[in-house]
């Protein structure tokens, strides 16, 4: 496992005594997707890195009203990014397949809890 | 992609899922390789590897000499390697000598054996206080040391990641690797404050 992540910087991942910390799971999943991905090589992680630096440098520079800092928000962003960048997953595809996903009768077998979902504007 | 191109009303957790679909079906990525990942960052790279490089060393004097002389070859030899975790050089406390370690230049650290940096460790306060005043920085985190006890604080860099063997607290002979492994902290082996000892049953 070779990939290397940034510990001190905008880009470096939230922790809590030096391990990291996923508030959500779908954190955590965007973190292994991520990691995954550039370990395989099919993003460069330094690639990766600046679109997240610049995802954080927006969002900091520009608030969205009511909107809550999540680094795993601008993590995905970023992730959405580099793919689109390299027209290996359109962002159109991503926002159809969430769309529905977001339709599936009750009683399916998703089994997030939405409760803890992120802030709806 | 802008914050306004994203869909507002897609909340995140979908979206995530929404892509690791996609990502699978195209062959992209695997599922099991993603769930290694988060198991080695969540669980696995820490402070605990760290800890039961300690533990060897308190219990064993051949792999403790070894530690001391080529830190990285004996780390690896315990199946801790990875980025940032070459050219580990191991200093061991003793009731003489206590060293503390920090990195001026920016945040280098042995993240296979300590997993990710505090972010203390990071701080300009610590980094600059701690060379200048080590003492002063050593009592704050409840480390007191007598004038005898002489300190020597070490600058990790790119090119030397330092290490600290803290003391094996007394009471803990019978112990086993796996318990003296618990009572070792990342920040013992960062040297800001001793390992304490076993707790004892209440007077």
């Amino acid at each position: 496992m070779t990939a290397v992540l940034d510990i001190d910087g905008v880009a470096s991942p939230p922790r809590q005594n030096g391990e990291l910390v996923f508030s959500q799971p779908w954190e955590g999943r965007a973190f292994g997707l991520a990691m995954a991905l550039t370990d395989a090589g099919v993003v460069s992680y330094d690639v990766f890195r600046d679109a997240l630096i610049a995802k954080i440098g927006a969002w900091e520079s520009a608030p969205p009203e009511g909107q809550d800092y999540s680094y795993y928000r601008c993590w995905l962003q970023a992730l959405e990014q580099v793919l689109a960048d390299a027209q290996l997953v359109a962002p159109g595809d991503v926002a159809a397949r969430a769309a529905a996903f977001a339709v599936r009768p009750a009683g399916h077998d998703h089994g997030h809890d939405h409760d803890n979902d992120a802030h709806h504007n | 992609m802008t914050q306004a191109e994203m869909e507002p009303d897609i909340d995140l957790a979908l979206r995530t899922e929404a892509l690791e679909s996609l990502l699978l079906e195209r062959g992209l990525a695997d599922t099991k390789t993603i769930e290694t990942f988060i198991g080695i960052y969540e669980t696995q790279v820490g402070p605990m590897n760290g800890a039961k490089v300690v533990a060897r060393a308190w219990t064993d004097a051949d792999y403790k000499a070894k530690l001391l002389q080529d830190g990285t070859a004996a780390i690896a030899e315990l199946g801790f390697k990875g980025p940032q975790g070459e050219h580990m050089v191991v200093l061991e406390n003793t009731p003489a000598l206590h060293h503390v370690v920090v990195c001026t230049l920016c945040s280098c650290y042995p993240w296979p054996v300590l997993g990710l940096p505090p972010s203390w460790y990071k701080d300009s306060a610590y980094r600059s206080r701690v060379v200048k005043e080590p003492r002063a920085v050593l009592a704050e985190w409840g480390t007191a040391l007598g004038d005898d006890v002489e300190v020597k604080v070490v600058d990790s860099s790119s090119e030397v990641r330092y290490f600290v063997l803290p003391e094996r607290p007394a009471g803990t002979e019978s112990m086993s690797l796996e318990e003296l492994a618990a009572l070792v902290t990342r920040d013992n082996m960062v040297g800001v404050t001793r390992v304490a000892g076993p707790a004892v049953t209440a007077p």
